[in-house]
């Protein structure tokens, strides 16, 4: 039977290329591998081999014709004694290529496009009234959170440097490898990248492994694998293979330690989807989100932070105490100016919150405490509420998780807005190591202030 | 410490070099038409083909058993036929259909099978290695004896978490073959342009982790390497190297004009050391199967691959919602 060659596409863009010379003649037998044609590409001159065996029946495209289009016949190969069918009768040639182009533009816009709708805002207790409450550092609530999520799961299991027999290098594993032993809690040698990616195979392989990292500075080391390899499975997969784990350790500015180890990552991760990114302010949501976070089926990021980690706090004394991601709090109802805040932004968001209400301002101020998933019912519903709305980070200002925010309430409740919404963040500096400076590189609680009094004008 | 090249090889039934025939040849005429269709404008993106190196993974997954683990780089779709994955759903991911392994969303690059234990297909070079020993972990946890066969090219083998990789594999004692897949080239870099290592599977040695080299345009070769080493996971004694010894006859990917070797080279591996005509032989000569008997096997296949063909050519494109999907559990 005739078959058709036709011009081939020899990469990821080429639409047509030029026919450059013929290496056989008609009349050649070739063999599936021969080279039979040289064919200029946009990017090169490639060899192009026969894929079927058989005699050149027939060229039909001259060497050096410019602007072949991908597909067209270019000559016609038969077999062993067979004749070359008659112009226009039709050899055999595999169907043309569908449309691949999908339908652009008819695809469902994302949610954040969509007319407003009225928000829905949960505004029902963490726990229930009359819990019996506790003291307790952000420290103690973490490992309080892996110990239980421990023993009621063996799959769960911490890795990292020093969370074994160290203790943690900010004893937050503390205790843990009296209770569980070396199978499951795992000291690493220093290297992010490779322990990262075994946590993922891990993961993929049916565990639940918690990967420390000592800050969450050293995880950009890590960062291919947590977005390429743990982020991207599930989608690369068609849903088969889901990756349950949870990243976490300090992130941001602790004190005097400089550019390389004060960056906060809020921003970044939550810009990928097929992440979670937690980062809790309170000790009670350290344990209830890291608890959630821990039997979640998703990568989670959660981003603590070194100073807060010897801050008390109540928390509730449950069984089983969880907090649900996409859920803000709201640590203080007011009427005049939402703040919006996440993480140790929430010191500088309270303290001012305080200070203004002596001044007779109320200001109302959200903890997001998940930035991905992002509770926007809450903000939208608060801004609805007091029509100005400042943000309060300490990552770099541009591309922030407030810019995000900023963009959600124009599109959604930009008729509700009486001032331009206000994105405080760290200053756009590598973090100073002189005290002063470093002050100054900060978000500063004055600022929040300042930033209200503008958009209450007062 | 490290053990010499390997010379052993096993014994094999007629039936099992037959079904190594078979395994080969369906890679190969499944790549051949991979690029077909890539000509055609049917695969788009990028297609990274086995051909030439079809006695690595035929002569591995040999010797695994059910429970097995398997991942590996982007030139994936020969480990996918070899661990029994439907031709079918791999060539239907490469035309980006419905019906492919990812539902159309992953390519030639990303498929994954979790009934074959099968676990990538990962498109960034060198990090399938970690996550390999990740997956051995996990069985080493959970008390079981299976392995895990961790694929990388010589060009992974540059790769700094490699050795992260190997440092903690050895130091944990996780079962996983790391199997260095020495095709000579780094897509246009040959090996002796990217390192003045005399062999990549002695670098195990700085780490404690004996090896190999394997000739890997002998199945049989393969084979026996092969079970040496997953005796030797499997006896909890820790990681092993093969670095098998192959060659790609095409190029990097689609659109790779190879001019980086010369034509000579590569009709010399294909003319004296193909594998697939190595079993051949061994067949004929041993006269465990006649020329007839082989000419219906390449008829069998040829319908196998044809019939993936026409699958992933009928097999819609995801319907739109698919946008959506998939991206939390």
């Amino acid at each position: 039977m005739a078959t058709e060659v036709l011009m081939p596409a020899l990469s990821p863009t080429m639409e047509e290329g030029t026919l450059a010379k013929w290496l056989v003649k008609e009349g050649d037998t070739v063999a599936s591998g021969d080279i039979i044609a040289e064919i200029e590409t946009d990017k090169a001159t490639m060899e192009f081999e026969a894929v079927d065996e058989g005699v050149i029946g027939k060229i039909l495209v001259a060497a050096g014709t410019e602007g072949v289009k991908v597909n067209t016949p270019i000559a016609i190969l038969v077999a062993e004694g067979e004749d070359v069918p008659a112009e226009g009768a039709k050899a055999e040639t595999a169907p043309a290529p569908a449309a691949l182009s999908g339908e652009e533009g008819k695809t469902a816009a994302p949610a954040a496009a969509s007319a407003p709708a009225a928000p829905k805002v949960d505004t029902s207790p963490d726990w229930p009234e009359g819990t019996a409450m506790k003291t307790q550092t952000v420290r103690e609530a973490l490992r309080d959170a892996m110990a239980e999520e421990m023993r009621s799961t063996d799959e769960v299991f911490v890795m990292g440097e020093e969370v074994a027999e160290y203790q943690g290098a900010y004893k937050i594993t503390q205790g843990l490898l009296d209770e569980f032993g070396a199978r499951r809690v795992i000291d690493t040698p220093i290297t992010e990248h490779g322990f990262a990616g075994i946590g993922v195979g891990a993961a993929f392989g049916g565990l639940r492994p918690i990967v420390e990292f000592m800050t969450f500075n050293f995880a950009m080391q890590a960062i291919d694998h947590i977005i390429n390899s743990a982020a991207k499975t599930l989608y690369m997969s068609g849903g088969q293979m889901g990756c349950p784990i949870v990243f976490r350790g300090p992130n941001g500015a602790a004190a005097r330690v400089g550019a390389q180890h004060s960056q906060c990552y809020a921003a970044w991760y939550s810009q990928i989807p097929g992440l979670k990114v937690v980062m809790p302010y309170s000790a009670a949501d350290a344990k209830g989100l890291l608890k959630t976070a821990i039997r979640d089926p998703n990568p989670v990021i959660f981003l603590e932070n070194e100073i807060l980690y010897g801050r008390s706090f109540e928390v509730p004394v449950l069984d089983d105490f969880t907090v649900p991601f996409g859920k803000a709090k709201i640590w203080r109802e007011g009427s005049d100016v939402t703040i919006v805040s996440f993480g140790i932004g929430m010191t500088y968001a309270l303290d001012a919150a305080e200070r203004l209400a002596k001044d007779g301002i109320e200001a109302e101020v959200i903890d997001l405490r998940t930035i991905r998933p992002m509770d926007t019912d809450a903000i939208l519903a608060s801004v609805m509420k007091t029509n100005r709305l400042i943000t309060v980070e300490e990552g770099f200002p541009q591309g922030s998780v407030g810019n995000y925010i900023t963009s959600v309430v124009m599109q959604q409740a930009f008729d509700y807005l009486d001032a331009p919404v206000i994105n405080l963040a760290g200053k756009d500096v590598p973090m100073p190591y002189a005290a002063n400076l470093e002050k100054l590189a900060l978000v500063t609680t004055d600022e929040v202030v300042e930033a209200a009094r503008k958009v209450t004008y007062r | 410490m490290a053990t010499r090249k390997s010379t052993s090889k096993s014994n094999v039934s007629a039936e099992e070099l037959l079904s190594y025939y078979r395994d080969m040849l369906l890679i190969r005429r499944f790549e051949e038409k991979a690029g077909q269709l890539y000509g055609m404008g049917l695969i788009g993106g990028f297609c990274h083909l086995y051909i030439g190196q079809e006695a690595v993974v035929v002569g591995l997954e040999a010797t695994a058993k059910e429970g097995d683990k398997r991942i590996t780089s982007y030139r994936d779709h020969g480990h996918m036929l070899a661990c029994g994955m439907d031709p079918k759903g791999v060539m239907a991911e490469l035309t980006g259909r419905e019906g492919g392994y990812s539902k159309g969303k992953g390519g030639s690059m990303h498929m994954f099978s979790k009934e074959k234990h099968f676990y990538g297909g990962h498109g960034i070079v060198g990090a399938q290695v970690p996550l390999g020993a990740g997956l051995a972990f996990s069985d080493k946890y959970k008390g079981n004896d299976n392995v895990t066969f961790t694929y990388f090219g010589d060009g992974a083998a540059n790769q700094g978490q490699v050795y992260e990789t190997y440092n903690m594999a050895m130091l944990w004692d996780l079962p996983v073959i790391f199997v260095i897949e020495n095709n000579k080239y780094a897509m246009g870099t040959s090996v002796q342009r990217a390192t003045k290592s005399p062999s990549l599977w002695e670098r195990g040695a700085a780490y404690g982790i004996k090896g190999e080299e394997v000739d890997g345009m002998d199945v049989l070769a393969v084979k026996a390497a092969g079970e040496k080493a997953v005796a030797h996971c499997r006896a909890g004694k820790g990681p092993y190297i093969l670095e098998v010894m192959t060659y790609r006859y095409r190029g990097h990917s689609m659109s790779d004009p190879a001019k980086y070797r010369t034509r000579d080279e590569v009709q010399k591996m294909r003319a004296e050391r193909d594998a697939i005509e190595h079993v051949r032989d061994l067949l004929l000569q041993g006269k465990h199967a006649t020329e007839d008997d082989l000419k219906t096997i390449d008829k069998d296949i040829k319908a196998v691959v044809n019939e993936a063909a026409e699958f992933s050519k009928e097999s819609p494109e995801p319907a739109l919602e698919e946008l959506w999907t998939d991206i939390y559990a």
